[in-house]
Parts: C-alpha cells; sequence; structure tokens
C-alpha cells in the first residue's frame, strides 16, 4: 500500500477521529464532509466538527477468518466483526485478546492500538485500531497467593 | 422511449481457460451473439463492455476498443466503452446499452461481458476482489469479500433463526443445475455435508458456499423491438433495466442483512414492467456466496425474510416448483467471472423464455428476471425479460 | 529537585503466556527446573500483531487517561528499548500520534539494554526542573527475544510502562537520581543480528551487580537514607533471582524487595521490567512511602531514583486500565509452537 495513502489517515486509523454534524449531531465514523442524514446535503459542507469516538462499543456481527489476505497470515484464524459504537457508527474491525469461539453477539469491547500489516521485512509497518474485550473483574475469585501466582 | 429488444445470446465456456487470453474470450463471445441474431459486424453500431478489473488482473485497461479491434472493427471507429461496478459490470453494462437503444441513438448494439481471473495468484485474487470493498476501511482492517458475507449470514441467523443448511442449500441447487449446463465451470453435483464439512473460508462460510474465480466471456446483441423480427423468431423484450446503489461499506448499511440497493432496483423494475413476482417462471440471482443468493431471493420480493431456507428444503424452489432459480447453475456452479456475470444471466434467461434451455428447461417460461450485484451490495441492477411473440 | 516528579502511570502486558516447564519440554531439559533456578515461572509472548510501538501506546494511553490530562499539554516523548520496531524511524512519534499529542512536542527514541526507559526519566525530569516543559513522557517497553535452545529462551518476556513527569498533580515526588557508568560489554547485540548475545557469568558480578549496588551505594549516601529508610526498593529483574541478592547485597530486607519483583510471573520486560516493577508498588502505595529505584542497563549502567511518594496518591483513579496484579495473574498460556509462530521464528515475508 502506497506510504502516502496509508498515512494521510493514521490519526483516524490510530484514534478514532470521527466527525459529528453540527445540525443533527449524527456521529459518523470514517469522518465525512457531507451529512447523509441531514435532508438538505449542501448545507451540512462545511459544518461538520471533529469529532473523537470513547473507543467503546458492542459486537454486531462476526466471522472467523480463516483465508486470510496477504499481510494477514500470521494472526489466521482471526475474528473480524461490525463493532457498533456507543456514539452511533458501526466499524469494520478485528477482535482480538479472544478465543475465536467465545465470541457472542452483543459482547461489549473497547478499541485497541495494534499492528494492522508490514509492506514485507523492509517496509513501513501499518498500525490501527482492533477491538478487545471489556475487562471484567473475576466475581468470586480471591487474589492469588504468591505460589498460585 | 421505444422498446428493446435481445436479437442473439453468446457464451463461452466459464472455468479456468489456460490456453485462451481475455481478448479471445471477448471476441468469441460477440461472435456467437451475432451469429445467432443473423446480424452482421457492419450492422453493428456500438459495443458496451462490463469488465471488473482487467487493469490488475491482466495489467491491462482501456479494453473497449481492444476487444473491438480484435472483433475486426477498428475501422468502423464505433463508439466502445466498458462499465465497472465490481461483480455488477455486466449488468450495468447492458443497463446502458438498453439505454442507448431506447433512446434511439444506436439501433443495433453488442453488449458483453468478459474477465480472465485465473492468470494471477490466489493470494493476488483475494486483493483483487478486496478492492471491491471499502479499501479503505474494510480492507485494511482485514476485511475479505466472503469474510463481510459470513458477517452478513451470522446477523441473518441471529435475526432470524436461519441456519448453516438453509444457505449450503443454495450450493447445492446451484450444482444440481450447473451439472447440466455444458458451459460451466463446475459440472459436478455436490451434498449437503459435502457443503456443510469443506474447509472453512469464514465462519460460518465454506469453501463450497463460496463461488470460483472463473474465466469466461458473454455477449448479447440488442435491438429495437419493432424490427426484431426480421432478426430472430422468438425477439425477448427487456421489460425492465434499473440499478439502484447503496452505501459503500456494510457497516454504513441501513440492515447488513438486507440489500437495499436489491430491493429498489427490483421494486423499480417490477413497477416498470407492471409485472408481479408470482408472474416470472425462472431468475437468475447474484450468488457469489450462499448467503447472498438466500438473501437476493428475499429482498427480490419472492420470498418474505427467513422463508428461504425452508423453500429450499421442501423443493419450492426449483424446475417445476414455485420458480426455478439458477438454471445456469448460478455464480456457484457456472461460474464467476466477474465482468461476465450478468450478461451470462441474461443468456441464461433468454435461453429459458425461447425453450432452448436444455435439460434445465422450465415449460412454459414466459417472463424472467435476472439480478446482479457488485461487492457487498452497493450496486444492484435487474433486468425483467419477456416472451414478445 | 522540588516537587517534581511522578504525575501518571500506566502499564501494559501481552496476555498470552508460556511456562518455563513448555520451553524446556521442546529442548529435553528440565524446564521446571530452569525456571526455578531462575525464579521465573512464566513470561509473557506478544501477539504477532503487538510490538514495542503497540504496547508503549496502550501504557501511555492508560496513563493519560488516569491522568485526566490533555494528550496536547505532553512537551516530550522518549520511548526506550531494546527492540524497537524500526532500526532507523522512532517508535517515540507513532506513539505520540496514536495518543494525539502531535504535532508540538519534542520526541526520540533511547537506547540503553534495559535501562533506556529510565533513562527517558532523567531526560524528562531535566526538562521539567528547567521549566522546559509542564509534562514529559518517558516509557520503557520491550518485546526482546531469545535464540531458540537458549538459556534466554526462558525469561525474554514482552511489555512496558508508561510515565507522566511533571511538577503539578504530582503522586510521587523523584526527589534526587544519579547514574553509575562505565564501558562493559557484558550483553550486546550487533546491527542486523536477530539475537543477541552475552558474556555468560560476566553478566554477574562485574556487570549486573557491581552497577547497581555501587550506584545504589552513592544514591543512598547523597540522599543520606539507610536501607531502613525505604519502604520499597525496585531493581532491574532479568530474573527472579538478581534482585534478591542484591537486596541481601545492600542490606535490605525481602518483604523491600517483594511488591517491586514482577519477573517471575511475566518474564523480563527489558526496558520495561523496573517500571513495571514501580509500578506494581506504585498500585499499593501509601502517602509518604519511600521508594528506591535502582535500574541495570547493560552496556553497561544503572540509574537510582529516591522517590517519596505524596498526598496525590490517595485521589489518584487507576480505574482506567488493568492492575499490575491483574497482568501478572493473566495465564493465558500457549504452547511452543504458538510461541514460535508469535514470535516469528516461522517468519513469513510480509506477515505480521
Amino acid at each position: 500500500m502506497s506510504v502516502a495513502r496509508f498515512w494521510r489517515e493514521t490519526l483516524r486509523r490510530y484514534n478514532l477521529g470521527g466527525s459529528r454534524c453540527t445540525d443533527c449531531k449524527t456521529v459518523y465514523f470514517p469522518p465525512r464532509s457531507v451529512c447523509p442524514h441531514c435532508s438538505t446535503h449542501r448545507r451540512s459542507i462545511g459544518r461538520m466538527e471533529a469529532f473523537q469516538l470513547s473507543g467503546q462499543g458492542e459486537v454486531f456481527s462476526f466471522t472467523v477468518v480463516h483465508e486470510a489476505p496477504q499481510g494477514f497470515e500470521m494472526q489466521v484464524p482471526y475474528v473480524l466483526a461490525l463493532v457498533k459504537m456507543v456514539e452511533g457508527p458501526t466499524i469494520t474491525a478485528q477482535v482480538v485478546d479472544v478465543d475465536p469461539n467465545s465470541v457472542e453477539m452483543g459482547m461489549k469491547v473497547r478499541a485497541v492500538f495494534r499492528k494492522l500489516r508490514e509492506e514485507g521485512p523492509e517496509g513501513v509497518i501499518q498500525y490501527g485500531y482492533k477491538f478487545a474485550p471489556i475487562m471484567r473483574p473475576v466475581a468470586g475469585v480471591h487474589p492469588p497467593s504468591d505460589s498460585e501466582k | 422511449m421505444r422498446d428493446v429488444a435481445i436479437l442473439g445470446v453468446g457464451q463461452t465456456r466459464f472455468g479456468e481457460l489456460w490456453d485462451r487470453s481475455f481478448r479471445e474470450i471477448g471476441i468469441e463471445a460477440g461472435f456467437r451473439a451475432l451469429e445467432e441474431s443473423s446480424l452482421t459486424s457492419r450492422d453493428i453500431s456500438a459495443l458496451y463492455i462490463g469488465n471488473m478489473a482487467s487493469g490488475t488482473y491482466i495489467d491491462q485497461e482501456h479494453i473497449a476498443p481492444l476487444v473491438l479491434d480484435y472483433s475486426g472493427l477498428s475501422g468502423h471507429h464505433l463508439p466502445a466503452v466498458r462499465i465497472e461496478a465490481g461483480g455488477a459490470s455486466g449488468g450495468v453494462a447492458l443497463a446502458q446499452a438498453y439505454l442507448a437503444v431506447a433512446s434511439g441513438l444506436y439501433e443495433f448494439v453488442v453488449v458483453g461481458g468478459a474477465e480472465k481471473m485465473t492468470d494471477v495468484t490466489e493470494e493476488r485474487g483475494i486483493a483483487i476482489t478486496s478492492s471491491m470493498l471499502d479499501h479503505e476501511w474494510e480492507t485494511v482492517f482485514g476485511a475479505t469479500m466472503p469474510a463481510l458475507w459470513a458477517i452478513v449470514a451470522r446477523r441473518h441467523m441471529f435475526e432470524y433463526g436461519t441456519k448453516r443448511e438453509d444457505f449450503a442449500r443454495m450450493s447445492v441447487m446451484d450444482h444440481e443445475m450447473g451439472s447440466k449446463n455444458p458451459l460451466a465451470h463446475y459440472r459436478s453435483r455436490i451434498t449437503l455435508e459435502a457443503v456443510l464439512e469443506s474447509q472453512p473460508v469464514a465462519e460460518p462460510l465454506n469453501m463450497l458456499d463460496c463461488a470460483p474465480s472463473s474465466d469466461g466471456a458473454a455477449a448479447v446483441v440488442l435491438g429495437p423491438l419493432d424490427r426484431a423480427r426480421k432478426f430472430t423468431d422468438i425477439p425477448i423484450k427487456i421489460s425492465a433495466s434499473q440499478i439502484a446503489s447503496d452505501t459503500m461499506a456494510l457497516m454504513h448499511r441501513r440492515d447488513i442483512t438486507t440489500m437495499d440497493a436489491t430491493v429498489l432496483a427490483a421494486k423499480r423494475a417490477f413497477e416498470r414492467a407492471r409485472l408481479t413476482r408470482s408472474e416470472i417462471q425462472v431468475a437468475e440471482v447474484h450468488d457469489p456466496y450462499s448467503i447472498a443468493g438466500l438473501v437476493a431471493l428475499e429482498d427480490l420480493g419472492f420470498y418474505p425474510k427467513g422463508k428461504v431456507g425452508q423453500a429450499l428444503a421442501e423443493g419450492e424452489i426449483g424446475i417445476g416448483g414455485k420458480i426455478a432459480v439458477n438454471t445456469s447453475g448460478g455464480l456457484k456452479s457456472q461460474g464467476m467471472p466477474y465482468g461476465a456475470v450478468g450478461i451470462a444471466q441474461v443468456v441464461q434467461i433468454v435461453r429459458q423464455l425461447r425453450g432452448e434451455a436444455g435439460e434445465n428447461q422450465v415449460s412454459g417460461a414466459v417472463a424472467g428476471l435476472a439480478h446482479n450485484m457488485g461487492g457487498t451490495g452497493a450496486t444492484a441492477v435487474v433486468h425483467i425479460l419477456e416472451r414478445a411473440d | 529537585m522540588e516537587g517534581v516528579g511522578i504525575v501518571s502511570y500506566g502499564t501494559y502486558v501481552p496476555r498470552y503466556r508460556i511456562t518455563a516447564e513448555e520451553v524446556g519440554r521442546v529442548w529435553g531439559v528440565d524446564g521446571a527446573a530452569m525456571g526455578k533456578n531462575l525464579n521465573i515461572k512464566r513470561k509473557s509472548v506478544p501477539a504477532p500483531d503487538e510490538d514495542t510501538i503497540t504496547i508503549s501506546t496502550e501504557a501511555l494511553r492508560v496513563a493519560i487517561e488516569r491522568a485526566k490530562l490533555d494528550a496536547k499539554d505532553i512537551e516530550a516523548l522518549y520511548v526506550g528499548s531494546e527492540s524497537h520496531p524500526y532500526a532507523v524511524k522512532p517508535s517515540a512519534t507513532v506513539v505520540a500520534q496514536a495518543v494525539g499529542a502531535t504535532p508540538y512536542l519534542t520526541a526520540a527514541d533511547l537506547e540503553f539494554a534495559c535501562k533506556a526507559g529510565t533513562a527517558g526519566i532523567q531526560v524528562c525530569l531535566g526538562m521539567v526542573a528547567s521549566g522546559m516543559i509542564r509534562y514529559g513522557v518517558a516509557i520503557g517497553a520491550d518485546t526482546s527475544q531469545g535464540a531458540p535452545g537458549n538459556a534466554l529462551e526462558y525469561s525474554t518476556g514482552a511489555g512496558g510502562a508508561a510515565y507522566i513527569i511533571g511538577k503539578e498533580k504530582v503522586i510521587a515526588n523523584i526527589n534526587d537520581t544519579l547514574s553509575y557508568t562505565t564501558d562493559t560489554p557484558d550483553f550486546w547485540r550487533r546491527e542486523g543480528q536477530k539475537y543477541p548475545s552475552h558474556a555468560g557469568r560476566f553478566t554477574g558480578e562485574p556487570a549486573f551487580f557491581r552497577h547497581v549496588t555501587e550506584c545504589a551505594r552513592r544514591m543512598m549516601a547523597k540522599a543520606d537514607t539507610k536501607p531502613g529508610d525505604y519502604q520499597h526498593v525496585v531493581f532491574h529483574q532479568p530474573n527472579g533471582k538478581f534482585p534478591l541478592r542484591a537486596g541481601k547485597m545492600l542490606g535490605f530486607k525481602e518483604e523491600q524487595v517483594h511488591t517491586g519483583l514482577v519477573t517471575p510471573w511475566i518474564g523480563n520486560t527489558y526496558s520495561g521490567a523496573v517500571l513495571i516493577g514501580l509500578a506494581n508498588i506504585l498500585d499499593h502505595a501509601k502517602p509518604a512511602d519511600r521508594i528506591l529505584m535502582v535500574a541495570y542497563g547493560s552496556g553497561a549502567g544503572s540509574d537510582a531514583f529516591d522517590i517519596t511518594v505524596t498526598d496525590g496518591i490517595t485521589g489518584f483513579d487507576r480505574s482506567a486500565g488493568e492492575s499490575v496484579d491483574s497482568f501478572l495473574r493473566s495465564s493465558v498460556e500457549i504452547d511452543y509452537a504458538t510461541y514460535a509462530k508469535f514470535r516469528g521464528k516461522l517468519r513469513l515475508s510480509g506477515g505480521v
């Protein structure tokens, strides 16, 4: 992938920087320059503001990918999901740090920062968002003693 | 706007055509269609050709004049136009050619679709297919075409109780039909068990839920209906030709289990044709993945959401059933050369309406529908064809 | 240094673990005995999509959220590691961009084997104390590797910690810092080599122990303190034994070393090690607790820090991120084959 084309989006890809229509307040990711929701679209041009997503969301649907594109082979099998963010937009991303067999519809997740792929051993490393299950305190489990840790 | 008819159809074999080049298969389909129509090259006013990705598959852009040239027509300096709309390239090319004839601008037009997919490695093929998705926000993050359709499948199962078997049956049906189509890529029949046990590609879709990469080309000749009888005994009228679009990325859809572009294209087409769903005897639906075919039958209005699986299981869909679907073998069995699919679907419908469909003939077929889709449903095009004799 | 110190901290350790037993199994060695020898039960393993940059980013994001800081107020950012993903192109710029601190800040990568993180803290201390900046960030993170079959395979873990240094809302004052630095080639890696080399037993007494003890003694002399004045002492910890021995040599009791010793459960996280150990102490610290931190980096050098926890720690909200204890308890165990796959010992070209 072209260095410039990936670089252009790094602020969005690293940080989930979206946009919001100042009129109807709908939040978008990736950011848009025109609001598809407002009935007079042209009026929204120049009136979309930057909006930082929190990274909190839930799994709307998912799959476990076995045949990977180039650059993703070492991650197979990986979970790819549509994640519905609490602010409204739905994002396409991998879900990591979870056994693929334990992913469930509606599972709560949060954004994490990971490598997406590398352009070979000589090329640029591409980073971006993925999602991991929200840590939950494990109820009823005493903190392990040193011998158990 | 005048009525437009199909005067001739032609198609190459679909498959891994190692010995055939892109231009060779393009020309073959065109000449077969012309021959059927008994028109000569001199009668042609324009060429429209649907093609998804010649630039990446064979390093060749600008393929419309290429095909026209190698058909021997460079001296005629005809308009030659390439159309790209992902997997819907063929259907959209047909829609443009239809408009050209309907408007009166051109008399007789050849419209084809061609794709040569097998010269590249499998890995490269995955990347090229993925370029039909939202590259910056789907592909970059690990999405592939089967992965996104698998995501559709899982949501469909979640919302409607659809089972794996329900969409796996689309593949079984496609192969049942394709086994009797001499031009099909895969001519073997497959069992439901074989589909369910084949290697996972993106859960819940397995290898046999997924259409192959194929080489192939198909073409039709269009002309005004009021002159059609001079060139063909059974003119087939294009009663409707409607395109609709939707958000590029699957994640931005209103409802990922419904392809709104298909719904709208079908709605507009049935309104134009002034027909109801029950008046269609044969349909070709776009099923690059078994789930896509199942969803298409819902979105086209033939079945309510969640009811296709049952219909397939009970044998309601098929020759002698309520409606015959994918008698060509569909994308799974006949094959899926992206640019050619939309035209090949129309070729099959024409053969059905003319009574030329061989072992898969549906008796009394007078109206048919072809549904062609691009990407994960960002483009859909529906054609309704009727016998006009 | 009056009033300059730690404003916030965050840590991140990848979730996968491999036990010493499992490593030993593949090489025909009694892994459990090896583990006992080193006092390392298991080590952390980064997933194929993790590296020093992703670990640093996760740790810093936690630190920023805990401090409720505007990332744009960070004016300096240093990532110290011996496993930077690029040989040329700083980890620090990716991390800075990923936390939203760009563009008005200075950034650079540091390398000093296992003490590149604390070197960064010293830089930030100077910049804050002199009034040059309000907030600086120092991160120590690593995903170091041991050659297959080498003893290092039992100990090389992955992890990192980020510290925000400033003058405002300080939770722990860094009273003073000093270092002991010599040219001592105990452990090194030449450019282009995949795995490091070391000088065997030379890495012990003339390297680790000499630098750590000399540095600690001089720090305590300057601060006019004795071991008994400290609630906690944390050393660099290439295994679970060296810090206990160093503590003994200096006159510390085992309870004082205990909380800062994290290597037994996550392996040696190199530039992350002493800083993750410090974080575990800060997770449990009370106001007025005094801490001696003594880092060590091969090559060689030791950085000592005399730290006093302030009242500010009582109001410090740690709900963002995970506690160090939680990382120590994580045990998603993998086998050697998965470990080899994750660690790129079975590398495809271009594969992440």
